[in-house]
């Protein structure tokens, strides 16, 4: 008998282009709260994809109870005692609290002797005993979609309690809660620990996993850098475990020097009350305004705002003193705005195309013969150019763009925007989900072209890249602006400050 | 960065790999031919082509649909809809039984010029109905097929229309060659046209690039400053011309035209699109593919009537070469998850 629950070793994962996991692992013991750690795109998810059998490893074990089991699927994962609460939850909330705990799995009963039909009124008792074990005192006929998102958080919690799990992942569950709500989260959680359940905890927020965990197992770029009780660790031990490298070689010199006042934001204002309301900012001549905040600080949607993904009910928006009407990419990209969207799958490559398609598709009338033949020589040298300047690795022009990795694909997509030859250049997230290498690169291409002259708006969740890369970081809370910091001086608790000015 | 440069064999190879469907469906027309009289001949040679540029034209329109992964199920109406109305507008002055007695007798090119006028209206309705009011394109255009048909009815009070002009049948009907022996239809004429000209528009133009963008992906082809909106209606517009010029030859083919007319050619045109390698997943998809498809799905037809099958029995032949092709081609983006 093993002293783990379970034990994952050696887990290897590749997508196109890239490594996820390395012979990553975790171990597990019974009634514990196991938090894995790890910056963004280190493999969390991904392992745990794994243990939940929704990603098959090319490589490595899972063992249960010392026995090596292989999990087929999530149906084989529940089965065997493994559950999730996914990071975006996928209830069906058009359909009743106890309708979704059983999900698939219907208590069923036969009428007539013969007919299987479901057996509502057990599936209710049930679930009506299960919403009390995790203290929710909900009628399970309510419907899904009338709860908050920490109830549903808290049903998609006791469906896993239901399945009688053994292992239950909590992939950043806290994310959108109160703290209110992380209380009764940690209530229930302390209950399964006594009841032996081992629980798999991701999460950023440090106090949390110092106060709630007992181990802590750390990754960097899909590999397993070592496990630690909890109790053993400070909060910088952890972030020097999870980034890994000095912080001083991380990011470029940059020899940009912001110039006079160009861009200029006034009250801009979602048509959505709880949206971005009220934004005042001014962007100077090769400068990097950087913005930061927490998760839901409505920094995507009002860059999307500006740049006419999104509406806006009011406010102005001025280049070099002439204003610009923008209510789609369209008209932004007329004027000069360029937008590198956050979701590069769902807003930013067109997979099934090919590289030369995809750099070329927003600045087309540039290669025009006789103003509606495409000169695809012309768009050849576009590829060509962006190719060697941004070092962007593809075996050709006409591979398809989903077969390289993300960093290449990146590079791509700025040099779609680059080909419109922007003034101002909003980058969200850009250098999310991209190894570190790719990084680096990227850094250098931002810092190249602010010292061109270009105006660049960067938004980044990573606190380093903020201070890393900005000459000023304007600070986003619950929708409103609530500050700016100056690049040079700004540290993660002045930032940190500003974006939790709750009102 | 340098391309490979592949051997023809590799490049035959590799094809027939990736389209067994296609494979198949020549290999089993090659054993038909062999095996019975008559089917390698001029005569047949020709009817294949007439047949297959017709099905051609219609598939060309239908394929911008389906490669921004829209469908267009009132192509079939609609060629029915152009046929009719070209029939009673092309019918002889002294023709006895003229379903409006009080029209002049019209010029067939003018005729034409009406026919997809009539064209671009329905395909700008199908494409505003689903970029302005958000209606999926399977729905939207299975509500136009309905309605298009019942104007056909209304038009015609369901009466066969014949008594067309004889210049407009000769005109569409006639041949180069010897019509004993060798010979070539006009009709492969005005296919080749509208191939190389839908050729030239997917691949050199904006409009078909972003039609490729649309497929490939939407929302980052509206965030790259395409026009979605006006893209998508341009090309159920574009469609619907071609469905119109199908009805226009069609019509003159047949010899006549009722409001039965092209029913059932939009499920035609899509299988052809498919076997030909226009995903329906979207973004991929081109002419000569189209062509491909349509050819060997019309092969299909001939070889079912050859081999002697019962024509009801071909229904079902076709609708399951239609599911294999697709399952096909889907399995070719499962296996890579």
């Amino acid at each position: 008998m093993s002293e783990f629950l379970l034990e994952m070793r050696g887990v290897c994962k590749s997508f196109p282009g890239v490594k996820a996991l390395d012979h990553a692992q975790l171990q597990l013991r019974p009634g514990s709260v196991h938090a894995l750690m790890g910056e963004n795109g280190a493999g969390k998810s991904t392992l745990m994809k794994c243990m939940f059998g929704i990603y098959k490893m090319d490589e490595g074990e899972i063992r249960m109870d010392g026995e090596r089991v292989e999990i087929r699927d999530p149906l084989d994962a529940l089965q065997k005692g493994i559950a999730m609460v996914h990071q975006e939850l996928q209830p069906i909330p058009e359909r009743t609290i106890g309708e979704n705990i059983f999900l698939g799995r219907y208590p069923m009963k036969k009428a007539l002797g013969f007919i299987p039909i479901v057996d509502h009124k057990k599936m209710y008792e049930d679930a009506a005993a299960l919403l009390k074990r995790v203290r929710m005192d909900f009628d399970p006929r309510q419907r899904l979609g009338d709860l908050s998102v920490s109830q549903m958080q808290s049903v998609e919690i006791a469906k896993a309690v239901s399945a009688n799990c053994r292992v239950l992942i909590l992939d950043e569950p806290t994310s959108s809660l109160t703290d209110n709500e992380v209380e009764a989260l940690f209530r229930i959680m302390d209950d399964l620990k006594r009841d032996g359940v081992a629980i798999v905890y991701i999460s950023h927020k440090m106090d949390e996993i110092l106060r709630i965990a007992d181990d802590v197992t750390i990754m960097r770029d899909g590999q397993y850098i070592g496990t630690w009780p909890a109790r053993e660790l400070t909060t910088d031990q952890i972030i020097t475990r999870m980034v890994g490298r000095e912080m001083s070689n991380l990011y470029p010199p940059r020899s940009n020097t912001p110039g006079e006042v160009v861009f200029e934001v006034e009250d801009f204002t979602s048509i959505h009350p709880r949206s971005f309301r009220n934004v005042s900012f001014q962007l100077r001549k090769g400068e990097i305004l950087g913005v930061g905040g927490l998760v839901g600080a409505q920094r995507t949607e009002l860059m999307e705002g500006l740049f006419g993904i999104r509406a806006h009910s009011k406010g102005t928006i001025r280049y070099k003193g002439q204003e610009l009407k923008i209510h789609r990419p369209k008209h932004a990209i007329d004027q000069g705005v360029a937008m590198l969207t956050e979701d590069r799958r769902s807003t930013g490559i067109m997979g099934v195309l090919s590289v030369a398609d995809n750099i070329s598709i927003s600045s087309l009338r540039k290669y025009l013969d006789f103003g509606v033949m495409i000169n695809s020589r012309k768009v050849e040298d576009l590829v060509r150019e962006n190719v060697r300047k941004m070092n962007i690795k593809t075996p050709s022009s006409k591979t398809q763009i989903k077969s390289l990795s993300g960093g290449n694909q990146q590079k791509v997509l700025i040099g779609r925007w680059l080909a419109n030859d922007p003034d101002v250049l909003i980058l969200d997230e850009p250098t999310r989900g991209i190894d570190v290498g790719a990084k680096y690169e990227i850094y250098c291409i931002i810092a190249d072209l602010a010292a061109q002259g270009k105006s660049i708006i960067m938004i980044s969740s990573e606190m380093s890249e903020l201070i890393g890369m900005s000459d000023r970081v304007m600070v986003m809370c619950d929708g409103r602006v609530t500050g700016f910091v100056d690049g040079a001086g700004a540290t993660q608790e002045a930032i940190m400050s500003l974006a939790t000015q709750f009102e | 960065m340098q391309t490979k440069k592949k051997s023809p064999v590799q490049a035959v190879l590799n094809y027939m790999k990736s389209n067994p469907i296609v494979v198949l469906l020549v290999l089993a027309a090659a054993i038909v031919g062999f095996t019975r009289e008559n089917f390698f001949s001029w005569g047949n040679l020709g009817n294949l082509v007439s047949n297959t540029a017709i099905r051609f034209i219609i598939a060309l329109g239908v394929s911008g649909c389906l490669i921004t992964k829209g469908t267009d199920l009132s192509a079939g109406r609609q060629v029915g809809l152009a046929g009719c109305v070209a029939g009673i507008l092309i019918q002889r002055g002294s023709y006895g039984s003229r379903l409006f007695p009080g029209l002049p007798e019209m010029n067939m090119w003018v005729v034409l010029l009406i026919v997809v006028a009539m064209g671009a209206f329905f395909g700008i309705v199908n494409g505003t109905i689903v970029t302005r009011l958000h209606v999926p394109p399977f729905i939207a255009t299975l509500g136009t097929q309905t309605i298009v048909y019942g104007i056909c009815l209304v038009l015609t009070d369901a009466q066969p229309i014949g008594g067309f002009q004889d210049v407009y049948i000769r005109r569409i009907t006639g041949r180069i060659g010897n019509p004993k022996g060798f010979y070539i239809p006009y009709l492969f004429f005005v296919a080749l046209f509208f191939g190389l000209l839908f050729w030239f528009i997917y691949n050199k133009t904006r409009h078909g690039k972003y039609m490729y963008a649309i497929g490939g992906n939407e929302n980052a082809a509206e965030v790259s400053g395409v026009n979605t909106a006006w893209t998508l209606t341009k090309i159920y517009m574009l469609a619907g011309i071609m469905y119109a010029v199908a009805g226009y030859l069609l019509a003159a083919k047949s010899g006549g035209a009722s409001a039965g007319m092209g029913q059932g050619y939009e499920l035609e045109a899509i299988a052809g699109c498919t076997i030909g390698g226009v995903s329906t997943t979207g973004g991929i998809g081109t002419v000569s593919g189209v062509l491909v498809g349509v050819l060997v799905f019309e092969l299909l037809k001939i070889v079912l009537q050859f081999l002697g099958v019962n024509p009801y029995y071909n229904f079902i032949v076709q609708g399951l070469v239609i599911v294999i092709a697709v399952a096909l081609d889907i399995r070719k983006y499962i296996a890579k998850k």
